[in-house]
């Protein structure tokens, strides 16, 4: 299988790797530099499990290739947290019951993220909106738009 | 093999490369890279263009300019566009909005490609080869199977303020997979009577198709409940729905004069 | 949460701490950070790819299977048929007896579905892998399929699955599972109004978003770790030994956070497979179902077809129940013989009914084998049951939750199954519920308890 170099910076790191040719993001991340917190759950673009922030946008790592994030900055649930400190999301996450299996988890974080920097006060049709392209099949939606509606207050309330 | 991934400054180079088998051309990915995750084996290389100028919105005399290249996201922020916003925020969920294109939504066989159901309604023209042809055609040589050199633009008169009105729907709320699409352009009179009238329909063929039987049955007629009575009657001429998942093609076509009606009398 | 602990409040101790309180689960953190390992959050050096090439047909000879171009295709490292399996007929219950064996894990000289597991292809990327599969040739002579219960069960049906010989499961009680309780005909002689009714369900796709699949390794001393998201630990691991002819003790089973499973992961249908795999080539081997996969291949819950005969009086009460249950289990067994059966120990419902006949089927289609989904067997069944009840209620007159009560089974009642009654809380349940959803309710049936008096 062919290698084409690929480098980027991943949660603020470094990386540079070399992946198969025609590798997505989401291959790039799990096999080769051992992020594995963006899942693989339908490979389609359809479950938003794979779901991580690209220069700021939020993006399918399934239906990108690793090639094209050259020179890129790449943004995963994994890097959320800072100095060991929990995003207000994960925070609002784990106090709401909003992951039961936890396998949409990390897509949705990323989802939301990308809702909160854009939309420091969302309303919840904005949240609803925001995580419309991911899929959860256990938790159910409720404790997640609430959750995400909870860190944005406790957001502002840091900001203010 | 692997996938080789091949970028080009420029359109022309990009066609060149094109030209050779198992080459496909990448857009936005969300079309190409899920073909090739559920194992298509036919695409051998991908060819890209990285021309700033394909991501180019030019709005200009009354018109709009969209390169291939622009994302829905990209259409449903800018501020010329948003008469046309609610077809860009219809596809997809954000993710899928920051990489499907403009170009792509027209190669997206139904239930997907929605917004070029907008565009079949707006009476686009599309740029390929350099040159505008009217997206009728355009979609009939798909339809077809024939090929056409990259698209590198979309263009349309903007609609007169409150002449465009979208409506996708879908099973899942806020939105999922198309059960059907419709978009049109009314254009009214003083009295309240259409002047002209463009509608057209996802999911009722694979490919949009314009319903002119009803778009004829609107014109000259109010808006009312007996005005548009006559055009919901008429919309199922000459429609061939799909039948996936979603629905079937006698559901699709059931409801298809439930959603016209809401939508004109919206 | 509000605990209604004035029910039963003299039956019980209330000592129980936890019950009400709000504790953060322990998994959650892992969850928000990235950092669950689910089965695949894993990456060996040398790892294979496994693709399956699945019948395009619902029922076909296989005439003959030509894997050379496949074999010879760039990166492929192994291409498996029938002949690789030790033991290639098996059926999931027979630990537990219920047999016969009648799936093969390869198919050796029929499909009996589409999407049947023919051809095994391993290769060293998931694209060599789909290319070599498209290189391999199997020759089908396509044979009549049947898709429908009652067409599966009428005769001259094309014969679905040959290891049991007729389109039904066989139980030891003969071609259904029995329930008989007083005298049914007596019953409906004596009722004021029957009503009949049937009740069709469609198969159901558990949908979980993390798909089907395992990663087996070899240790290196015959030994070979399989890390699963089963949701059927002991399952997997008994039937792998069965069908690799391997002792347990080769076999390390490594579970862990499933990305939803729903009843979808209770099957046995990857892990065998990747470890023989892996065996065979001694690396690693990843077989995970595609999303196309886990929505058409994995197997759903079972299509349902269930015949409600009752006899009720003007008055309320139930005189005569009759069920007639039919699950398609789709080609193979799997789990549904046992989900059938399970239906047939759920009617009459949680009433109480002196007349009694329950009969359910388990039937063979050429349609994709149903298994597990939560509550199956009983879940279709309750839908039934209760939209009948209503149907009886407004027949009779009578409001739908107060025909409820008249019937609900009270401590004591015996059962169709001849069992006492115990513990019953149904009535408790429904006065609570017509509290909370302010539903009026004649004060004879608040007053009534599912212990006293009885």
């Amino acid at each position: 299988m062919p290698k084409v170099p690929v480098q980027f910076t991943l949660n603020g790191e470094e990386k540079a790797e070399f992946v198969d040719s025609g590798a997505t993001l989401l291959k790039a991340l799990r096999d080769k530099i051992g992020d594995h917190s963006p899942k693989g759950g339908c490979h389609q673009g359809t479950c938003g499990a794979c779901s991580v922030l690209v220069d700021g946008e939020l993006k399918l790592s399934c239906l990108v290739l690793a090639e094209t994030c050259q020179g890129a900055s790449v943004t995963t649930a994994a890097g959320l947290a800072e100095n060991g400190v929990l995003h207000p999301l994960q925070r609002a996450f784990i106090d709401g019951f909003a992951a039961q299996c936890g396998f949409c988890t990390p897509g949705m974080l990323m989802a939301a993220k990308s809702l909160l920097d854009r939309v420091p006060n969302p309303t919840r049709d904005d949240v609803v909106e925001a995580i419309s392209g991911n899929i959860c099949r256990c938790t159910g939606y409720e404790p997640i738009i609430q959750a995400v509606l909870t860190a944005a207050r406790a957001n502002s309330q840091n900001a203010a | 093999m692997g996938i080789a991934l091949q970028s080009f400054a420029t359109v022309a180079e990009a066609e060149r490369a094109l030209s050779a088998s198992g080459a496909q051309y990448l857009g936005g990915g969300t079309l190409v890279l899920r073909a090739l995750n559920e194992g298509d084996v036919a695409v051998e290389h991908l060819v890209r263009v990285t021309d700033a100028a394909i991501t180019d919105i030019a709005i200009d005399g009354g018109r709009a300019r969209i390169g291939a290249g622009v994302t829905m996201t990209a259409v449903a922020r800018h501020t010329g566009l948003e008469a046309i916003a609610s077809a860009a925020r219809a596809v997809g969920g954000p993710a899928i909005r920051n990489m499907a294109t403009v170009g792509g939504n027209l190669f997206a066989a139904a239930p997907y490609g929605d917004f070029a159901v907008a565009l079949l309604a707006l009476d686009a023209t599309v740029e390929t080869g350099g040159a505008d042809r009217p997206i009728e055609a355009f979609l009939a040589d798909r339809a077809a199977g024939k090929s056409s050199p990259i698209v590198t633009s979309v263009s349309f008169a903007l609609p007169p303020p409150g002449s465009f009105r979208f409506r996708k729907v879908s099973r899942v709320k806020p939105k999922g997979v198309s059960v059907l699409s419709i978009a049109a352009v009314i254009e009214t009179a003083e009295d309240g009577r259409v002047l002209a009238a463009r509608i057209a329909l996802g999911c009722m063929a694979p490919r949009p198709m314009r319903a002119k039987a009803a778009e004829a049955a609107l014109a000259g007629q109010p808006m009312t409940e007996q005005g548009v009575a006559a055009a919901v009657a008429a919309v199922a001429e000459g429609i061939d729905p799909i039948t996936d998942a979603i629905a079937s093609a006698w559901y699709r076509a059931e409801v298809l004069p439930v959603h016209l009606r809401r939508l004109l009398l919206e | 949460m509000k605990l209604a602990k004035e029910y039963f409040a003299d039956q019980r101790q209330d000592d129980l701490n936890e019950l009400g309180q709000s504790r953060q689960r322990s998994d959650v953190p892992g969850h928000v950070t990235g950092k669950t390992a689910y089965f695949a959050d894993r990456n060996f050096p040398g790892m294979l790819y496994l693709k399956m090439v699945r019948s395009p047909h619902h029922h076909a000879r296989i005439r003959g299977i030509d894997v050379s171009e496949a074999e010879k295709h760039p990166g492929v490292a192994r291409v498996l048929t029938s002949k690789d399996i030790p033991h290639n007929v098996y059926t999931i219950l027979i630990l537990i007896q219920v047999g016969p064996e009648d799936e093969q894990v390869l198919a050796e000289d029929k499909v009996r579905w589409k999407g049947e597991a023919v051809v095994a292809v391993l290769a060293d990327s998931e694209r060599a892998a789909s290319e070599a599969a498209a290189k391999v040739r199997i020759d089908y002579e396509v044979l009549p399929a049947v898709f429908d219960m009652e067409q599966a069960l009428a005769p001259g049906a094309p014969l679905v699955n040959e290891y049991h010989g007729q389109n039904h499961y066989m139980y030891d009680s003969g071609a259904s599972r029995k329930v008989r309780f007083g005298d049914v005909e007596k019953g409906f002689a004596e009722a004021d109004h029957i009503l009949e009714q049937t009740y069709l369900s469609s198969p159901i796709e558990q949908a979980p978003t993390e798909t089907t699949g395992c990663i087996a390794v070899p240790e290196g001393n015959d030994r070979y770790t399989c890390y699963t998201n089963t949701q059927a630990m002991f399952f997997t691991l008994d039937n792998t030994s069965i069908i690799l002819q391997m002792p347990g003790h080769k076999l390390h089973m490594v579970g862990g956070t499933v990305g939803g499973g729903f009843g979808g992961k209770v099957d046995v249908t990857v892990e065998p497979i990747a470890i023989l795999a892996a065996k065979l080539t001694g690396r690693p081997v990843s077989f995970i179902y595609s999303r196309q996969e886990e929505m058409q291949i994995s197997s759903p819950r079972a299509a349902e077809k269930i015949v409600i005969k009752d006899g009720v009086m003007k008055d309320g009460r139930l005189v005569a129940r009759k069920v007639t249950g039919y699950t398609d289990a789709g080609a193979y067994s799997r789990h549904s013989p046992y989900g059938a059966q399970k239906g047939a120990a759920h009617y009459p419902g949680p009433y109480t009914v002196p007349n009694v006949s329950v009969d359910t089927w388990c039937v063979y289609t050429n349609r994709t084998p149903s298994s597990a989904m939560r509550g199956f067997g009983v879940t279709i069944a309750d839908f039934a049951l209760e939209v009948q009840m209503d149907k009886l209620a407004r027949l009779i007159g009578m409001d739908p939750l107060e025909f409820r009560f008249i019937n609900a089974y009270r401590d004591g009642d015996m059962k169709a199954h001849r069992q006492k009654t115990e513990g019953a809380a149904l009535i408790e349940c429904m006065q609570e519920a017509a509290r909370v959803s302010n539903w009026p309710v004649a004060d004879r049936y608040m007053k009534m308890s599912s212990y006293e008096g009885t």
